[in-house]
């Protein structure tokens, strides 16, 4: 509990200086907020001075920081320069496709990463294989490997949707599936890579211990010193990766999302991207930021809670 | 941990070998690509792949091998000079944290990990879309959101050296703490730097393409790998050659730094 409270207050300072960053990276915009007003020529330069006094742009920085900051927190995040809606309506609506992509491709990527890394620790000639898959994974430009698996799976061959989260007029949960096949295989296929490779790691160390080899004296056979004694000991630095790589993750939905229009949170970044949408824009880094420290909030609870050890060390 | 160390030395040479001839190519552009930079031949437009075209050509008709290599110009650039700043501001970063210890410590880690949470990506390319940059300012941005690592790296191994012997004898005789610093504690970095490095200059790499393509890294004319594919993107399905050449690049070229970086890797 102690632990609990600690590691929360280290969190707060730490969400506190990406919003700093993010608020200055709006002011930096060299119209500032109002940027989109400046080139529209029906404005007229003492609307816009108007504009600055309404909507309290000529207060001190830190006191406009300091209202955006609490406006922020009480989940008054503005309206979209678009479409002049609530930036909170418009990330929430677009969350059900995002968690859909992201918990396909976790599961995906997880899997993937448990067979090859438990696999390559104990077996080498598969190990030999699957390192040069999984430098390659790693290596591969998600938004080119998305194309060309288009090429390859939508237009050549017609086996796959290439775009979309459903085909217009069609409904029915594998026409679904069938949409999320080739996004899910490209944003989970470079964080397979990454986890397989750590996996087989902490496999070797794991098999390394004394303690499997007390299990292997002890008569256990191979298999049940491999799953029940080394993965379960590998398992723990393995978990936490995946929830630290919350922030690789959410750049690689923006990547994945744009190229197969999916129709998620990672989409919409890109779509005001284009039209310079900052109030969208800013929401999309803060929330994104959050879950990633809460995510790595939680891995740090979740070794604590689990593993004796690192109570002593804290 | 190292990926390659039961291959022996060989894929570290083979890499080499292609990362050398790639920044060949790179430098000796104007020498070595067989047509102009920007020479339009409007008579064979869209050409698929062929003997005299390698690569095929554009909506423009210029030669796409010709504009691969050029592209190699800003993206190894970007690569290359964005990790050496991420690791000037990392090792800077690290060494002072893990030196200093205490709070100056707590706050310049608790910084980096501030960092680490925001997205890359998206950050960069709201970043990139607010400044609209030329090539420099490119480097500097993607410089800017990867020294983080290299900190990380960098910290601990000062943290552990720092008490060694050596350390306490440079101290005893009366040496600065900025002299033992670079003289003494930073030196035992290296290793891990130039790994960290390494990888650093193919994350350059790629963030940069992934930031041309979305439109927002480098503009045309400049040709990098990235903006090739942001061109290609619509017309992957006519002419996917377009897209499939600068995109096998990226990845040969990414792949390369990888595999170099891990054979840096001291062993463990």
């Amino acid at each position: 509990m102690r632990f609990l409270v600690r590691r929360l207050a280290q969190t707060i300072p730490l969400l506190l200086i990406v919003s700093v960053l993010v608020f200055v990276l709006i002011h930096a915009t060299p119209g500032g907020p109002l940027t989109l007003y400046l080139e529209n020529p029906n404005v007229r330069p003492e609307d816009i001075e108007r504009l600055k006094r309404q909507l309290g742009l000529d207060r001190p920085l830190t006191v406009q920081y300091f209202s955006w900051l609490w406006a922020f927190i009480r989940g008054d995040w503005g309206f979209s320069y678009a479409d002049g809606r609530p930036v909170m309506q418009r990330l929430v609506e677009r969350m059900p496709a995002t968690l859909e992509l992201i918990g396909t491709s976790t599961i995906l990527g997880v899997v993937v990463a448990l067979v090859v890394g438990v696999v390559a620790s104990v077996r080498r000639g598969f190990d030999r294989v699957t390192t040069i898959a999984v430098v390659a994974g790693i290596s591969l430009p998600v938004f080119w490997f998305g194309l060309v698996l288009q090429l390859v799976f939508a237009n050549a061959l017609g086996w796959l949707p290439s775009s979309g989260r459903s085909t217009i007029g069609v409904s029915g949960f594998g026409d679904e599936v069938l949409h999320l096949v080739l996004p899910a295989i490209v944003l989970a296929s470079a964080q397979a890579a990454g986890w397989s490779r750590y996996l087989r790691g902490s496999m070797h160390l794991a098999l390394a211990m004394p303690f499997t080899t007390a299990a292997r004296a002890r008569g256990a056979s191979e298999s049940r010193v491999i799953l029940r004694h080394a993965l379960r000991y590998a398992l723990l630095p393995f978990v936490t990766v995946v929830l630290l790589d919350a922030s690789i993750m959410a750049s690689g939905a923006v990547v994945t999302e744009s190229v197969f229009a999916w129709p998620g949170v990672g989409g919409l970044f890109t779509e005001s991207l284009a039209k310079r949408d900052y109030t969208v824009l800013m929401a999309f880094l803060m929330c994104g930021s959050v879950v990633v420290a809460v995510l790595n909030l939680v891995a740090d609870v979740a070794i604590h809670v689990i593993d004796p050890r690192t109570r002593e060390a804290a | 941990m190292s990926l390659f160390r039961r291959a022996g030395r060989r894929p570290a040479i083979v890499v080499s070998a292609i990362l050398a001839t790639l920044l060949l190519l790179a430098i000796l552009a104007r020498v070595v690509a067989p047509y102009g930079f920007d020479a339009i031949d409007l008579a064979h437009r869209r050409a698929s792949p062929s003997t005299s075209h390698w690569f095929g050509t554009d909506e423009l008709g210029r030669d796409l091998l010709t504009r691969v290599i050029f592209g190699a110009r800003v993206s190894l650039a970007i690569g290359i000079v964005s990790a050496i700043m991420s690791a000037a501001i990392g090792v800077t970063i690290g060494a002072i944290a893990g030196y200093a210890g205490g709070w100056v410590d707590d706050a310049l880690m608790r910084f980096t990990d501030a960092m680490l949470s925001i997205p890359r990506l998206p950050l960069l390319m709201i970043a990139a879309a607010v400044l609209e940059p030329g090539v420099p300012t490119l480097v500097v941005l993607v410089g800017v959101v990867g020294w983080m690592e290299m900190a990380r790296v960098v910290r601990a191994d000062v943290v552990s050296v720092k008490t060694s012997d050596f350390v306490a004898a440079a101290r005893a005789l009366g040496g600065a703490p900025r002299r033992i610093l670079s003289d003494h504690v930073l030196p035992a970095t290296f290793p891990a730097v130039s790994v960290a490095m390494t990888i650093a200059v193919g994350r350059g790499i790629l963030l940069e393409s992934a930031l041309s393509f979305f439109g927002v890294g480098v503009q045309p004319p400049t040709a990098s790998w990235g903006n090739m594919l942001y061109q290609a993107q619509t017309t992957m399905v006519t002419e996917p050659w377009l897209g499939i050449f600068p995109g096998a690049f990226i990845f040969l070229t990414v792949l390369c730094f990888n595999v170099l970086g891990d054979y840096f890797r001291p062993a463990r």
